[in-house]
């Protein structure tokens, strides 16, 4: 378990690592291609401002609209005492304080954790979840959840989101601008030559293209890291993967969907909300970009724990 | 002339590194000990929680005054235990008193279905598992720490400084006996 949890942090960093290399080259690069090295950096500047803003409102005030996007209800003590007696014994074993408890009343088994940090989260199931799980595997999926509270992911997702909207604001500034001939100036004087300077445009747009997809595809990657993540810190709160690996088997068997779900705030919950198809070419193309890893993947890792 | 800064500022990088290290330790420290006392917390909550199980199920099933007894009294001696030895000894006594009221319910149909009994039902049920949990708690914390103690090269500080390794929690040697089930 130990090793399992030490490969997850150490894979996290790296791809966090990863984005944050690719989104500072490639914005330089391009910032460049528009303007010569001043181009770089105050595009850089500009486009990580935006972004951050737009992120910080997102990490501080996203939980209070996906909870109401979700018409997610608080529940007291008396409504659901199950339910927050186990929310309370695992936020000792996992030293948190208890974030607020929220329940969908929808019939599909689902559940999300939000919050800026873990003293102002919140955790939500469906009431699908809370009629199919018993009390183990119920232990097992809010485990998770608040595996996702003590490590931060909302802020880890947030930097992420960050630095790829940084990457595809300026991916677009530098196509729009070599589009209408900016970039085009560098060959004019003679120096280089006309060919060069039209591989060189050639380059600059592939390159606009594909920086964001590339950068987005590391942020899936993360996303479905911090999931395995999760799943195995969950199991250092509950010492017993049988009830993760129970619930995730049951959220295999089911094929009901949320009723309030889309794609953007897929990452939250347990398990994809909408089903998407996983085999084939096709399939495979949606296992990039998918939040989610694999339902197989995550219990055979816990069953290997 | 150089020189003179490049040793200064490993000086103040070691003395940097000493005064993090020690700080990590003493947190550490700090940190186990306030697990140990919550799991105090989460077994008085048990103890709060006896006397109305105890008085429910009464209600029902008066015949059963050994029963009653064994837990009232196990209660008693876990609240005046003062040893840790003491304490776990009462700790497991209440366990098993429990068990056995527990296993005298099911004798008592009506009772089962109450649902004054089904809340405390839960709430001990939670209670164990809350007790549990901060004793998983304690145990995790104490494993952090003592790998700082150990380990290279925060044990030197842990040497200079003498802090050394805590004790996990056990369930001592008898407790973990083979419990008996009448019929």
């Amino acid at each position: 378990m130990y090793e399992e949890l030490t490969k997850n942090v150490r894979r996290s960093a790296f791809l966090v690592t990863g984005v944050i290399l690719v989104t500072l080259g490639a914005g330089y690069f391009l910032g460049w291609a528009i303007g010569g090295a001043a181009g770089g950096i105050g595009g850089l500047l500009v486009a990580g401002i935006i972004a951050t803003i737009m992120s910080l409102s997102s990490w501080y005030a996203g939980d209070r609209m996906v909870l109401r996007l979700h018409r997610a209800r608080e529940v007291s003590p008396q409504e659901e005492a199950r339910l927050h007696n186990l929310v309370e014994g695992l936020c000792i074993a996992a030293g948190i304080p208890k974030p607020k408890i929220y329940v969908v009343e929808d019939p599909s088994p689902n559940a999300f954790a939000t919050g800026r940090d873990p003293k102002h989260a919140s955790i939500a199931v469906t009431r699908g979840l809370l009629d199919k799980m018993n009390r183990i595997e119920l232990e097992g999926v809010v485990a998770h959840e608040l595996a996702h509270v003590k490590n931060r992911d909302t802020l880890v997702m947030v930097i992420v989101a960050t630095l790829v909207g940084v990457l595809v604001l300026l991916a677009d500034w530098t196509f729009r601008s070599m589009f209408w001939g900016v970039g085009g100036r560098r060959g004019r004087g003679g120096d280089g030559g006309g060919p060069a300077a039209a591989a060189f445009l050639v380059l600059g747009l592939v390159a606009a293209i594909l920086m964001p997809l590339l950068a987005k595809i590391m942020q899936m990657a993360v996303s479905r890291r911090r999931e395995f993540y999760a799943d195995v810190t969950g199991v250092q709160f509950t010492r017993y993967p049988p009830g993760l690996i129970n619930a995730l088997e049951k959220l295999k068997a089911d094929t009901t969907v949320v009723r309030t779900a889309e794609h953007a705030t897929g990452h939250l919950w347990i398990e994809q909300p909408l089903n998407v198809k996983d085999s084939g070419f096709g399939g495979k193309m949606n296992r990039l970009f998918a939040t989610h890893p694999p339902l197989d993947e995550r219990i055979r890792i816990l069953r290997e724990l | 002339m150089v020189a003179v800064w490049v040793i200064l500022g490993i000086v103040v990088l070691f003395v940097l590194f000493l005064i993090a290290t020690y700080n990590r330790l003493v947190a550490g420290r700090n940190r186990a000990d306030n697990a140990w006392s919550q799991i105090d917390v989460q077994l008085r909550r048990r103890y709060d929680l006896i006397p109305n199980l105890v008085e429910t199920v009464k209600g029902y099933a008066k015949h059963e005054k050994e029963t009653f007894e064994n837990v009232t009294r196990a209660r008693q001696q876990g609240i005046a235990a003062s040893t840790v030895g003491e304490q776990a000894q009462a700790e497991n006594m209440i366990t098993q008193a429990l068990r056995q009221l527990l296993a005298v319910v099911e004798n008592y149909p009506e009772l089962k279905a109450n649902q004054n009994f089904l809340a405390l039902q839960e709430e001990l049920t939670a209670t164990e598992g809350r007790i549990a949990f901060a004793r998983q708690f304690y145990n995790d914390l104490v494993l952090t720490y003592n790998n700082s103690v150990q380990q290279f090269p925060s044990n030197v500080v842990a040497g200079m400084f003498s802090f050394s390794t805590r004790e996990y929690f056990e369930i001592e040697e008898g407790a973990t006996g083979p419990v008996s089930v009448q019929f």
